[in-house]
């Protein structure tokens, strides 16, 4: 639990967009898909998920309705509406763009200065 | 698609509000449930597993709440949760909330008053097309008058206006077949509507080729009030003959409701030509020097500016004192508004409003500080509530705004209290008639402007008083609060409460002090010599010629009614006289000394009032004779001219009282007059003026058809003037008079300082009680908040005296500093007072000691029941209690 990275602000609606791209989820599974495509290294605060959920829910990027779990149990499912696709291509794009910047900066060594 | 998806979720969330409440529970109990499948394992039952799932998902009211927001669309809802909040909350304290919002309504409809009378007499434009390029001409030397060929050369030779307007205002008797009445009038030139674009209601009006040289044009057109009040909105009585003064003229038509001329208070019952006024008031349209034309407007050309207008008006100016120096001083113009008859009027309103607009504005403010103090010390005594919300998940943001919409809630419910008082004193003020006898409205009706700067005024100091108490919610530290209680004493630092506390208190205190200087300066100008005695004086004011008479009629009408009146039982003595010191007009004239031969105005030795009197007006009026001799019936048009002067007269010509006595003197026309007495010195234009050269002629030596009767008399005015009314009826039935005592007609001299007065005492009230309010405040909550320490020194042996000098010592402290403030700047603020208000001096001990005692008043008034409070402090219950 300790060696998880905190999220960089903004990531949050990023891991939650890709989380759903791979198929409808509910709520708890968005979490726990998250942990798994980040090998448990982003872990997620629950209280945290719903007001991110709903907001983009808001915001048209994700579609709701209700289903039923595999665990049999009534869970409301999250998935990209076109604009969320759109959004989630472009935030990516994004965030690589700024992921390589970053990686590129920080390996800088003293002599290629 | 966005937005069609987020006015959607609104939408759902506004309509569907329940429904949008369960469906978000149900997702995250549905969370906790799938998270406890997860946790549930041999070993942990499902109820634990349960309860494990809830804790890790923390507070679920949060969440929700985050969610809520997250939703969007929450301004309007949060804000109704407040509102409904706020309003609880309110309730639960209604002393507190009556308190704060009465301040607020009186504060704010002071406000709300003062501008409106600001908007009325200031800001609001003339009803008439383009007011903001109408200007009136005014001599700087002079006033605003001219004679009527002085305004013909204006008219015709000025490049910059439009078209020059003028006009007079006169009384003139109106007989329309019943009883005649005295009205007023405005003698305006043909070319006044068509120079003001008004079009007639009803009918036409006349003008400037209707006139074709004097009483051509027997035209008349009614003010719509006028026609409403005297012939019901008669549509027939266009083409009626009525007669004015006698003389038969044609109703042609009625003005528009909203024109009532270009005089602000003025409201004329008709408009006659110009040209018609030999007819009405016997000028001699062709004399130059007789300046009676009361103003003379117009337009500017577009792209004339007034520099160039000026400029333009300067130079005709300059042409008639070299064509006609006999008739003209120095002629230079300014160009003034038109409204409140230039700067006469319009400077003094306009300083007056502006400090009362400051004074007002001041109120509020010490309202508004009250109030921040009031909600401070609440939201210090709610510290315990604010920290148990705050360590309960709230968000330190919900709780201001909590604050602040009780803050704004108070303040526009303040607002429309004080809006709702202001708007019946406005309409008062707006239905009254100062003066009987003048046609004289205020109009100073609420309209948007007022509705909008007081609602503006409310959202303004709910906003101000609402932050005083942030800091302290932002330092609320929960933990802090729950476990060691509130804190008992802040430090010795001064706090901007305080601050706050001794500006108000400075601000009440100039206000007390300047009310009490104009109370006593207008108090001391009652009992001013006025060079008469008013009291048991009646005085019936007509003019002859609203009957018809002229000429050689009039001299023995006159004598007729001083002597009819005298015979009427109970009256001591009657006197006449053209004009009353201290009435509508003092009329001036140029007066030389005996060896001047050259008397163009520019010789004239001084330029004193004159009145004409009969040889029984002295005695009527109570002017007491100094020397010499009063007049007789024999001082008449066969015998030599003589005058009766005052003292500063016989000082400007004669250079002495003794050398006055028997010298001569000369008018105008070169009349040479003998002083054969002296009588006191008095007041004639207006009570604050300096003393100023007076003479009296012999009426039958200088006839006047303008006719005041003083009746001197011990009995009831209200029987005497019906038997005047009787007895001058007896004499001639079409002769229209008004009777009223000699008090009530100077009030229209002290209306003034008496309005003023009145203000300064209304404001000073309100901003004592504000002191009261806030000076209790303060010491409300410091015996509060240290009761637990009050009741330690009483269980410790302490005296009462110490006690209370713990508990108010800094409450009286403030006052004092508040007080001496304030007493310094309001004598400061005198000299402006004295502008207004006669005799408005500080240097009096009366008020000294008066604002004095009334501020130590006004905090014992507040400190009383702090004090009861602390005195009856049980040491014993407040131990235990804590």
């Amino acid at each position: 639990m300790t060696d998880q990275a905190q999220l960089l602000p903004g990531t949050l609606d990023l891991l939650i967009l890709k989380a759903v791209s791979l198929g409808p989820l509910h709520g708890y599974g968005v979490l726990l898909r998250i942990g798994q495509i980040s090998e448990q290294a982003l872990l997620i605060e629950q209280g945290a998920l719903y007001p991110a959920l709903f907001r983009l829910v808001r915001q048209g990027l994700l579609k709701a309705s209700w289903g039923v779990s595999e665990n049999n149990r009534r869970a409301k499912f999250y998935e990209l509406t076109a604009a969320g696709r759109k959004r989630f291509r472009e935030e990516t794009e994004g965030w690589n763009r700024v992921a390589t910047a970053m990686a590129a900066a920080l390996a800088a060594e003293p002599e290629e200065v | 698609m966005k937005s069609l998806a987020y006015v959607r979720s609104l939408a759902a969330k506004f309509f569907h509000r329940s429904e949008v409440a369960q469906d978000m529970d149900e997702e995250l109990r549905s969370h906790i449930q799938h998270r406890a499948d997860d946790l549930q394992r041999p070993g942990i039952s499902r109820a634990e597993a349960e309860r494990r799932a809830r804790i890790e998902f923390g507070g679920q009211e949060r969440i929700a709440e985050e969610c809520h927001e997250a939703l969007g669309g929450n301004f309007i809802e949060t804000a109704i949760q407040d509102v409904r909040l706020s309003i609880r909350v309110l309730r639960k304290s209604p002393g507190f909330t009556a308190a704060a919002v009465l301040t607020l309504a009186l504060a704010i409809g002071a406000n709300a008053v003062v501008f409106s009378i600001m908007n009325g007499f200031i800001l609001r434009p003339l009803n008439v097309p383009h007011a903001e390029s109408l200007y009136g001409l005014w001599r700087i030397q002079d006033d605003m008058s001219e004679s009527y060929p002085d305004y013909i050369d204006l008219r015709d030779h000025n490049h910059s206006f439009e078209a020059l307007a003028a006009y007079n205002i006169t009384q003139a008797g109106l007989d329309t077949g019943e009883n005649p009445i005295s009205s007023w009038i405005e003698e305006a030139s043909g070319n006044y509507f068509d120079a003001l674009g008004i079009e007639p209601y009803l009918g036409r009006f006349f003008h400037a080729s209707d006139e074709h040289g004097p009483d051509s044009a027997p035209y008349m057109v009614l003010t719509y009030a006028f026609w409403h009040a005297h012939f019901r909105e008669d549509r027939t009585v266009l083409g009626r003959v009525v007669e004015v003064n006698k003389h038969p003229f044609t109703i042609i038509g009625i003005a528009p409701p909203e024109f009532h001329g270009t005089l602000l208070f003025f409201h004329p019952d008709f408009f006659v030509p110009l040209i018609d006024q030999g007819q009405i008031d016997g000028n001699d349209l062709n004399a130059r020097g007789s300046r009676w034309i009361f103003m003379t407007i117009g337009h500017l050309k577009a792209g004339v500016s007034k520099a160039e207008a000026i400029a333009d008006l300067n130079s005709i100016g300059a042409y008639l004192k070299k064509t006609y120096p006999k008739d003209e001083a120095q002629v230079t113009f300014e160009l003034a508004r038109p409204s409140l008859y230039g700067d006469y009027l319009g400077r003094p309103v306009r300083e007056f409003l502006t400090g009362l607009m400051l004074l007002s504005g001041l109120i509020l403010l010490a309202a508004c500080a009250n109030l921040g103090s009031l909600f401070a010390a609440r939201a210090a005594d709610r510290s315990r509530e604010v920290a148990l919300r705050l360590a309960l998940g709230s968000s330190r943001k919900r709780i201001l705004r909590g604050l602040f919409t009780e803050a704004l809630l108070v303040s526009l419910v303040g607002g429309a209290v004080g809006l709702w008082g202001s708007v019946f004193v406005l309409q008062g003020m707006s239905a009254w008639q100062p003066f009987p006898r003048w046609p004289v409205h205020l109009s100073v009706n609420p309209d948007a402007h007022v509705y909008g700067m007081a609602l503006l005024l409310a959202l303004a100091s709910g906003f101000l008083f609402g932050a005083v108490p942030v800091r302290q919610v932002l330092a609320t530290n929960p933990y802090q609060v729950v476990k060691v209680g509130t804190p008992g004493r802040m430090g010795r630092r001064i706090t901007a409460r305080e601050v706050l506390l001794v500006v108000q208190i400075a601000i009440c205190a100039v206000l007390v002090t300047s009310s009490m200087v104009a109370v006593r300066g207008l108090a001391r100008s009652l009992h001013n010599n006025f060079g008469f005695d008013p009291q048991n004086t009646l005085l019936v004011d007509t003019d002859l010629r609203m009957a018809g008479y002229s000429g050689d009629r009039v001299p023995p009408m006159q004598k007729r009614m001083v002597d009819a009146l005298g015979t009427i039982p109970g009256v001591e003595s009657v006197g006449l006289s053209d004009q009353i010191p201290l009435g509508d007009t003092a009329p001036q004239t140029n007066v030389f000394t005996d060896n001047t031969s050259d008397l163009r105005p520019s010789n004239a030795a001084a330029n004193p009032v004159m009145f004409k009197i009969s040889p029984e007006y002295f005695h009527a009026a109570r002017t007491i004779l100094l020397s010499g001799r009063n007049f007789t019936s024999h001082d008449d048009k066969n015998s030599p001219r003589v005058a009766v002067v005052t003292p500063p007269f016989a000082k400007k010509i004669f250079g002495s009282v003794t050398n006055a006595m028997g010298g001569s003197y000369k008018m105008p026309d070169g009349t040479r007059i003998q002083v054969v007495g002296i009588v006191e010195d008095g007041k004639y234009g207006s009570l604050t003026e300096d003393p100023q050269p007076a003479m009296f002629l012999p009426v039958l030596q200088w006839p006047s058809t303008s006719t005041y009767l003083v009746v001197r008399s011990g009995r009831d005015p209200q029987q005497l003037a019906a038997a005047i009314r009787t007895t001058l009826r007896q004499l001639d039935a079409g002769l229209p008079v008004f009777i009223q005592t000699r008090s009530k007609e100077l009030e229209f001299i002290l209306f003034g300082p008496r309005m003023a007065t009145l203000a300064l005492g209304v404001l000073g009230g309100m901003g004592a009680m504000l002191a009261v309010t806030g000076i209790f405040g303060m010491a409300a909550y410091s015996v509060s908040k240290r009761l637990r320490e009050l009741g330690l020194r009483v269980a410790l042996g302490a005296q009462r005296k110490e006690l209370l000098q713990t508990a108010l010592g800094r409450a009286v402290k403030l006052l004092a500093l508040g007080s001496t403030a304030g007493l310094l700047l309001g004598i400061l603020a005198t000299p402006v007072l004295a502008f207004i208000v006669n005799q408005a001096t500080p240097h009096d001990p009366l008020i000294l000691v008066g604002v004095v005692l009334s501020m130590a008043l006004l905090g014992l008034l507040a400190a009383w029941i702090p004090a009861r409070r602390a005195l009856s402090v049980d040491p014993m219950r407040l131990l235990r209690e804590e």
